[in-house]
Formats: structure tokens, C-alpha cells, sequence
């Protein structure tokens, strides 16, 4: 362990989390355990209530787990901090503030103001190709947009790990591969550490080095597939044989699980 | 959006006069029918009732008298209600002990307690002033807190991951998020304002637009009568225009609910 421990970014250890709910206590994480290294790119996939937001939240430090510890660069996770950024599903930008001031917003938080926030914060829209909406609402953008001005947000707070909640899971197909390859672009050049949850076993494959597949409640991890597919990795990778594979393997292992819930 | 594309072709300016003509027509038509003629009399004879008022002293009175109580009342009640409503959303007792007692005391007509207060605050505006901020209080609280109790939670742990502490989150996230409720409640708040006037002026007033038509009932002067009500819903369309203006400027960001 002492060797790797420059590595490790994120060590998940035993998490457990039990709910109140009104029908009495809900398990919703049954000891988890996952190391999540510095530059990796970890893609989660499991039914539908198996607890992948939740764990998310835990690694956020946005949730406490009932027990259980998470790391963070060998310190223990007890809130939010600004080594671990999160893009959420439903985009979450600031519906009064400009695309250009949801972004400030991430920079103004790490201390940097005025007109060097004003640059940085064009820099970042930049790289999302969306310089030409800064002055737009929220409100004016399509979803692809929203999502791609939240990924600038989360960038712009410089985060070591960057947390994803199924953050392509409300656009249609069209947007959301090209989302996926821009994501993937930005990955290759800069290899910052990510935690992705999808639905999408497609999507999973396309991106990560490492699936995990979860099982169905309480959730815990069932299984870790690597994904030996060398990127650069473009839309056509799904055509490959190894690519189909891989895909049938996740697929049957999930859906095994999905029939567990129906159960 | 909702006019037709056939409709549209009108102005809505232009719509805005033949609205104004009927209406003329229509009150043109109660002033000659038999029934309701003492009731409304014509434009020009309401006209020159108002002008015997401002003759004798007593319009500009009245006018002022009734706006300074509705907006002290209204500017209090907003005061109050915008702290009540925030600690009533985050303090689970504030919220318990108050809520119920807001609901109980805004199903009782402002006309009912007037007396009360008057026997507490004596005759004159105070009694009117404390009325107006009562219902206005009432009102606004229960639209605030909504606002602040519905603030979208992934704003807020959006906010925190970015790493805003509490402070920022209460400036930068829950102050705007609630915004367009605060500038709901203006708005009720004002025509409650205007509404509870008439009965605050009930008792012990000395002027006011709601008791001068009081009075002038007593001698069926219909002519000014008539035309201190068209003043009030003048006066309360103006606020409304203010108001809506204020809130396309201030919460224009907002994505349009449908209905
Ligand atoms: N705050 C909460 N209180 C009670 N139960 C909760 C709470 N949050 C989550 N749960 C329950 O925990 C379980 C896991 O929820 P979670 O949102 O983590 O699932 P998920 O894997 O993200 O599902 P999905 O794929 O649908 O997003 C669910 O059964 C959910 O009902
Ligand atoms: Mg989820």
C-alpha cells in the first residue's frame, strides 16, 4: 500500500449507508470498497436504486455514510472540498446568473476576481465551444449547451477528482456521443481522475479504463472490468470486436442484476 | 404567445383603446338605464364630481392620507414578513409554533378586527397603518416562505462543491433562488394592501379615499363616489405596472412556467 499511496487518489473503505425511511431502515450501500487511482478514468454502471448517487454523495462528502471511510489524497473525507468537483444530472447551473458568471462563480470561489476571473472564465468557455452564448441566460441554452457550460463550471473550480452523476442521461443520442467524444478529447489531454455513473453500457465502455458494475440493493460492488481498448478512442471503437465484447459481458452482468430488483 | 396568429395583427396598443371604448360604452349605457343611472352617473358628471372634491379641499387629502397608510403599512409588513418567512424555512420550531397561527389569522376578513385595534391604537392612521401591516405581513410571509422552502437543493450542493460556505450560499444561492416569490409577494402584497384600506378607513378615520366614500354614501352623493373608485383602481393598476416591470427586470432570468 505505502508504495502506491503517491497514486491513490480516492480510497473507499467499507462504506455502509442505511436510510431512515418511513418503512423502516433502507441499506443502500452494503460495505463498498474501491480504490480510485490519480489519473484514472472509473466508469460505474449498475441498476436503476443500487446506490451510485449515493456513493457519489459520500465521495462528494455532500452525504455521510452511516459507516465507513472515504480518503481523499490520504485525508479523511468529512464535506465538500475543492479537490473533488461534481456535475450533476440535472446541469444545476445558476438559472440568474449568465453562462460566463456561472462559470466566475466556480473562480470566484477559489479566490480569483475581477478581470483575470473574466479571462480564465472565457478560457473555459472556450474549451466547450460556447465563447458566442456568454452573455446567455441558462434558460436559452439547449441541454447539450447546459451540460457542456456545467462541465466548464466544474473544470473552472479545478478539482483533482472529477465527479459525474449521469451527466448525459437527459440529452438524446446525437447529443450525447458528441458530448462523450469532446469529454474524452479533454481526458486524453489532461487525465484528470474521474468517477462517472451511467446507465449506458456503451457509453462506460467508450470511456473508461475500468468498468464497475454494481448490484442491486443493497448496493455493493460486484465486479471491476478493465477495459483493455488503448485510446485514443473515437465513436468507430464501438464497432470493434473487443468493444462487443466487453459490451455483452457488462450488459449480461447487469441485466442478471435488473432481474434481481424485479424480483 | 397565447393570441392567435389572426389576432395578433392588431397592436396591443390599439387593442388597449377598444378596450377603453367599450368600457365607456358599457358605462355610457348604466348611466342612462333607469335601474342603475343613480349609481353611475355619466363620465362628465363623475368628472365634475371629483372636481368639486378637489374644490372643496378634500381629494388630495384623502389620496395622500390613504397612500401614506397603504405604503407604510405594506413597506412594514414586508419588513417583518421577509425575516419570519427566512426563519420559519431553516428553524423547524419557528415554523411550528407561527405557521398555524398565520393560517388561522388569514382566513379572518381584516373588516372583522379592526374594531380591536382601534380600541388598542386609538382613531386616526396608526389603527390603519397596523391593519394594512398585518394583512400585508400574512400574505407576504406565506409566499416568501414557499420561495425559500422550495430553493432547488442541487443549486445549493452545486454551490458547496464548488466550495461556497454558508454565508455565500445564503447570498449568492438562496437570496436570487427566492427572488421571483419575494417579487410575488410584492405583488399580492400590494393589491392586499389596497383591498384591507377600505376596511382599515372603516373605523375612526378622519380621511382616506375608503372613508370618504363611506361618507359620501350617507348622502347618496353618487357623482364623486363613483369617481374615488375608479381612483383606487387606478391607483392600484399603477402599482401592478410598477411592480410587473420591477419583476421582468429583476427575474427575467427565470425559465417561463407554462399555464
Ligand atoms: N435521502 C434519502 N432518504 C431515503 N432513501 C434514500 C435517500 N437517498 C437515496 N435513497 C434510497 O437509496 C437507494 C439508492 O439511491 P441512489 O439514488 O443512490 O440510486 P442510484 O443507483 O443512483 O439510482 P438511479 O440509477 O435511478 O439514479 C434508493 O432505493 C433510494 O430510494
Ligand atoms: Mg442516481
Amino acid at each position: 500500500m505505502a508504495g502506491e499511496a503517491r497514486d491513490l487518489k480516492v480510497q473507499i473503505k467499507n462504506v455502509r449507508m442505511v436510510f431512515d425511511t418511513r418503512n423502516g431502515e433502507m441499506v443502500a450501500l452494503n460495505g463498498v470498497d474501491l480504490d480510485i487511482y490519480e489519473n484514472e478514468f472509473i466508469c460505474v454502471v449498475g441498476p436503476s436504486g443500487c446506490g451510485k448517487s449515493t456513493l457519489l454523495n459520500i465521495i462528494a462528502g455532500l452525504t455521510q455514510p452511516t459507516s465507513g471511510t472515504v480518503l481523499c489524497n490520504g485525508k479523511e473525507v468529512t464535506g465538500t472540498g475543492t479537490d473533488r468537483g461534481v456535475v450533476f444530472q440535472q446541469y444545476a447551473l445558476f438559472p440568474w446568473l449568465t453562462v460566463k458568471k456561472n462559470v466566475k462563480f466556480a473562480l470566484e470561489m477559489r479566490g480569483i476576481k475581477g478581470k483575470e476571473a473574466d479571462e480564465e472564465a472565457m478560457k473555459y468557455l472556450e474549451k466547450v465551444d460556447l465563447v458566442k452564448f456568454a452573455d446567455h441566460y441558462p434558460k436559452e441554452l439547449s441541454g447539450g449547451m447546459k451540460q457542456r457550460v456545467a462541465i466548464a463550471r466544474a473544470y473552472a473550480a479545478n478539482p483533482e477528482v472529477l465527479l459525474m452523476d449521469e451527466p448525459f442521461g437527459a440529452l438524446d443520442a446525437q447529443t450525447r456521443t458528441q458530448l462523450q467524444t469532446e469529454l474524452l478529447d479533454t481526458w486524453e489531454k489532461d487525465r484528470k481522475t474521474c468517477f462517472f455513473i451511467t446507465h449506458d453500457v456503451d457509453e462506460a465502455i467508450i470511456l473508461a479504463q475500468k468498468v464497475i458494475i454494481m448490484s442491486a440493493r443493497p448496493g455493493r460492488i460486484k465486479e471491476m472490468v478493465d477495459i483493455d481498448i488503448p485510446y485514443p478512442r473515437t465513436q468507430e471503437t464501438k464497432m470493434s470486436p473487443r468493444f462487443l465484447e466487453l459490451k455483452n459481458h457488462i450488459w449480461s452482468q447487469v441485466y442478471q442484476e435488473y432481474l434481481e430488483v424485479r424480483k | 404567445m397565447k393570441t392567435k396568429k389572426s389576432q395578433s395583427r392588431i397592436p396591443p396598443a390599439l387593442w388597449l383603446l377598444i378596450s377603453f371604448l367599450v368600457a365607456m360604452g358599457l358605462w355610457y349605457l348604466l348611466s342612462i338605464i333607469p335601474v342603475t343611472s343613480r349609481a353611475f352617473p355619466n363620465a362628465v358628471v363623475t368628472i365634475q364630481g371629483l372636481a368639486k372634491m378637489v374644490e372643496r379641499g378634500v381629494f388630495w387629502q384623502d389620496l395622500s392620507s390613504s397612500l401614506i397608510s397603504v405604503f407604510s403599512g405594506y413597506a412594514l409588513g414586508f419588513v417583518i414578513a421577509l425575516p419570519v418567512a427566512i426563519l420559519m424555512a431553516w428553524y423547524l420550531p419557528v415554523r411550528n409554533i407561527i405557521q398555524p397561527w398565520i393560517q388561522f389569522i388569514r382566513n379572518i376578513p381584516p373588516l372583522a378586527y379592526v374594531p380591536l385595534i382601534v380600541i388598542c391604537a386609538g382613531v386616526g392612521r396608526r389603527p390603519q397603518i397596523i391593519v394594512i401591516t398585518i394583512a400585508c405581513f400574512l400574505i407576504m410571509c406565506v409566499t416568501i416562505y414557499q420561495g425559500v422552502i422550495n430553493v432547488d437543493e442541487t443549486l445549493i450542493k452545486a454551490a458547496r462543491v464548488l466550495g461556497a460556505d454558508d454565508k455565500v450560499i445564503f447570498v449568492r444561492v438562496i437570496a436570487p433562488a427566492t427572488l421571483p416569490f419575494i417579487m410575488t409577494a410584492v405583488r399580492l402584497g400590494a393589491s392586499v394592501a389596497l383591498t384591507t384600506l377600505i376596511a382599515a378607513e372603516s373605523v375612526g378615520a378622519v380621511a382616506g379615499l375608503g372613508m370618504r366614500i363611506r361618507s359620501l354614501n350617507n348622502s347618496f352623493d353618487s357623482a364623486p363616489m363613483l369617481a374615488y373608485v375608479i381612483i383606487i383602481g387606478i391607483v392600484g393598476m399603477l402599482l401592478e405596472t410598477i411592480i410587473q416591470f420591477l419583476e421582468r427586470k429583476l427575474t427575467g432570468w427565470q425559465e417561463k412556467r407554462e399555464i
